[in-house]
C-alpha cells in the first residue's frame, strides 16, 4: 500500500477510474502516511479523516453506479488553511481565528468537492499568509522534508511540505508575493501562480486583494495543470474574476515540445545575494532550454530592482485595511470584555493578543504608508513603480514568449536564521514579486540540487497574463528532459522521513 | 526621508488598534525604521510622470444583478460571534457612560 502515496495525481485518478484501487483505499493510505510522519513535518493544522473518507466513498459509489468520473476524482489534496471550508476549522495560521468554523465554502473549495477531489485537511502557513518560511504560524513551524531543521518556504510551507513528504499528491496555495512558488522551489515541488483573476478569491481570507491569487501545487507539471483546470474559471462571486476561457494548460503540459519558443533570461535576477549553486543549476536549465530547441536571449527589466520596495509598501497598505475586519465583534477571538471596557479597548486588546509580530509589523507599516503626509511619497510612488514593472514586462514579452529566472536566491535556510530579521526574510521573494505586481502568470519547478548543500533549486518561468498555458508547455518539457537525465524525479533523492 | 521614532510607532499602533507592550514598541520602532529606510527607494520615481497602477485588471464598478439570492441564515451568520443575543451581535459599550 505504500506505493499509493507515491502515485501522481494523474496515475491515482486513472487507477481509481479503472477500478484497480478504490478511492477509500487511496484516502486511507494518505491518512496513514499523515499519522506516520506529520508529527515530524507539521504540515497539517487540521486533518479531516471523516470528511476525507466520506468524500472518497462518494467517488467509489459514483463509480459503482457507472457514472463518469472527472480527471481528479478520488485524488487526495491538502488545502492551505486560508480558504474557508464549511464546518471545518479555518485559522489562517493565526490565534485570531482559533476555533473558527466557517459557515460557507470558498468557491475554490466547492470546485474541488464538485471535481471529486478528496480534501484531507488544512495546511500550515505563515499567519494570514505573511511570510516566507511558515515560521510566522501561531501553531509552530513546518519542517522541510529534505531537512527538517530547515524552512519549507512560505507562506504556503505546509502545502509544499505535504507534497514533498508524500502526505498528498496535490495541494492548494495562495501567492501574494511568491507564497506558492518559493515553497515549491525549496521543497523540490511544482507551484503555479495563475494569472491574477484566473482563480476565484471568494472565500480566500484576504491579505492584499490586488495581489492575492490561489493556485495549484503538485509533484509534477501535469498534475499541477489538472488541478489548475479544476479550480480556474469565472466566478460571479468574485468581482475581480476574469470572464474568459481558461487556457488549455493540460494540453500544454503534455506537449513536451518547445522548439522555436523564445525564452528571455532576466538580467536583473542575478548577482549579489544569489547562492552559487542556485545560479549553477539555473544556468544549466537555460542551456537545457537551448538544447530543447528554444531560442534564448537576455532581456533587461530595469524597474524590477524597485519591485521589492514597492511590494513592501503596497502589500502592507492593503493588509492594514483588510485586517481591520478582525475587530473582535463578529467572529474570531475576543479578549478583555469584562464589562468595564469600551468596544475600542476590547478591539485593541484582542488584536494585540491575536496577531503575531509579522502581522503587527505589516499593519503598522501599511498604516504609515497610507497616512497623510506620507501617502504620495510611499504608496503613491509604489503605484508608479507598479506601472513601470508592467511596462518592463510588456517590452520583454514583445520579444519573447516566456521569461526565466531562479525562483528564489537561495536554497532552504535553517529555521530561526531570519526569524527576527524582516529585511533578510523579505529577500526570499526578490524574483517572484514582479509577477504579482503585474498580475501575470508564473511557475516554479525543480531544476536540481545545489551542489554545496544538496537542497532543491527552483526554476521560475513567467508568462504574460492569460498565457498560463506557456508555463506548462515549457515546464512540462523541462521536467521531462530532467527526469530523463536523472533517471527519476528529483524528489526520489529526498531522504526518507 | 526621515526615519521613524518610537512616538510615531506608538501613534501608528493606536491607529491600528494594537495595544502594544512597551518592549514591543522599542523592538518594532527599530525594525520599522530599517524597513522604511529600505522601501523609501521607491521615491526615486516620485517625480516621474507615470500613471499609478492600483490593480492589475482594468475593471471598474463590477455589478451583479439586483436579485434576491440565498444568503446565510441569522444563526449561521452569528455562529462564529464571540457573543450574540436575539439574532444580533452583542458588543461591548460603544458610547461613554455619560
Amino acid at each position: 500500500m505504500t506505493e499509493l502515496i507515491k502515485f501522481t495525481a494523474a496515475e491515482t485518478a486513472a487507477a481509481i477510474s479503472k477500478g484497480e484501487v478504490s478511492a477509500v483505499e487511496v484516502a486511507q493510505a494518505h491518512l496513514d502516511r499523515i499519522t506516520a510522519v506529520d508529527k515530524k513535518v507539521n504540515a497539517f493544522l487540521h486533518v479531516d479523516t471523516e470528511g476525507a473518507l466520506k468524500a472518497a466513498r462518494s467517488v467509489d459509489d459514483k463509480r459503482a453506479r457507472g457514472e463518469e468520473l472527472g480527471p481528479l476524482a478520488g485524488v487526495p489534496l491538502a488545502l492551505k488553511d486560508v480558504f474557508t471550508t464549511k464546518g471545518i476549522p479555518t485559522t489562517c495560521g493565526s490565534k485570531m481565528l482559533e476555533g473558527w468554523i466557517p459557515p460557507y465554502d470558498a468557491t475554490l473549495t466547492s470546485r474541488l468537492k464538485d471535481a471529486g477531489v478528496v480534501i484531507l485537511g488544512k495546511t500550515n502557513m505563515d499567519e494570514f499568509a505573511m511570510g516566507s518560511s511558515t515560521e510566522n504560524s501561531a501553531y509552530g513551524p513546518t519542517g522541510n522534508p529534505w531537512d527538517l531543521t530547515r524552512i519549507p518556504g512560505g507562506s504556503g510551507g505546509g502545502s509544499a511540505a505535504a507534497l514533498a513528504a508524500y502526505e498528498a499528491p496535490l495541494a492548494i496555495g495562495t501567492d501574494t508575493g511568491g507564497s506558492i512558488r518559493q515553497p515549491g522551489a525549496v521543497t523540490g515541488t511544482v507551484g503555479v501562480k495563475p494569472t491574477y483573476g484566473a482563480v476565484s478569491r471568494y472565500g480566500l481570507v484576504a491579505f492584499s486583494s490586488s495581489l492575492d491569487q490561489g493556485g495549484p501545487c503538485a509533484r509534477t507539471v501535469l498534475d499541477a495543470a489538472l488541478l489548475h483546470e479544476a479550480i480556474a474559471g469565472y466566478d460571479p462571486l468574485d468581482s475581480t474574476s476574469i470572464d474568459a476561457p481558461v487556457p488549455a494548460v493540460v494540453e500544454a503540459a503534455k506537449m513536451r515540445d518547445i522548439r522555436g519558443m523564445r525564452v528571455g533570461v532576466v538580467k536583473e535576477f542575478a548577482g549579489e545575494g544569489y547562492q552559487a549553486g542556485v545560479m549553477q543549476r539555473f544556468n544549466e536549465s537555460v542551456e537545457l532550454l537551448r538544447e530543447l530547441g528554444a531560442e534564448v536571449v537576455e532581456v533587461s527589466c530595469p524597474s524590477f530592482t524597485l519591485a521589492l520596495p514597492a511590494y513592501y509598501l503596497i502589500a502592507p497598505s492593503e493588509c492594514s485595511s483588510n485586517l481591520a475586519r478582525f475587530d473582535a465583534m463578529r467572529y474570531g477571538l475576543r479578549v478583555g470584555d469584562d464589562g468595564s471596557r469600551s468596544a475600542e479597548q476590547v478591539t485593541a486588546l484582542t488584536r494585540e493578543a491575536g496577531f503575531g509580530p509579522e502581522v503587527k509589523r505589516r499593519i503598522m507599516l501599511g498604516t504609515y504608508a497610507l497616512s497623510s503626509g506620507y501617502y504620495d511619497a510611499y504608496y503613491g510612488s509604489a503605484q508608479k513603480v507598479r506601472t513601470l514593472i508592467s511596462r518592463d514586462f510588456d517590452a520583454a514579452f514583445a520579444g519573447v514568449d516566456v521569461l526565466v529566472s531562479p525562483t528564489t536566491p537561495t536554497t532552504a535556510f535553517p529555521i530561526g536564521e531570519r526569524a527576527d530579521d524582516p529585511m533578510a526574510m523579505y529577500l526570499a521573494d526578490l524574483c517572484t514579486i514582479p509577477s504579482n505586481l503585474a498580475g501575470n502568470a508564473a511557475m516554479s519547478l525543480p531544476c536540481g540540487l545545489a551542489p554545496e548543500d544538496n537542497l532543491p533549486v527552483g526554476l521560475q518561468i513567467i508568462a504574460p497574463a492569460m498565457a498560463d498555458d506557456r508555463l506548462y508547455r515549457v515546464g512540462g518539457a523541462v521536467e521531462a528532459a530532467l527526469n530523463d537525465k536523472w533517471g527519476h524525479s528529483l524528489l526520489e533523492e529526498a531522504p526518507a522521513l | 526621508m526621515p526615519g521613524i521614532t518610537r512616538e510615531e510607532v506608538a501613534h501608528l499602533a493606536r491607529l491600528s488598534r494594537l495595544e502594544l507592550q512597551a518592549e514591543e514598541l522599542d523592538h518594532f520602532a527599530e525594525q520599522l525604521d530599517v524597513i522604511i529606510g529600505a522601501v523609501a527607494r521607491v521615491s526615486e520615481v516620485a517625480g516621474q510622470d507615470v500613471p499609478p497602477t492600483s490593480h492589475p485588471l482594468p475593471l471598474t464598478n463590477v455589478m451583479r444583478a439586483d436579485e434576491v439570492r440565498q444568503s446565510l441564515t441569522p444563526e449561521q451568520a452569528l455562529s462564529g460571534a464571540p457573543a450574540g443575543e436575539d439574532q444580533r451581535f452583542r458588543v461591548p459599550q460603544i458610547l461613554g457612560e455619560d
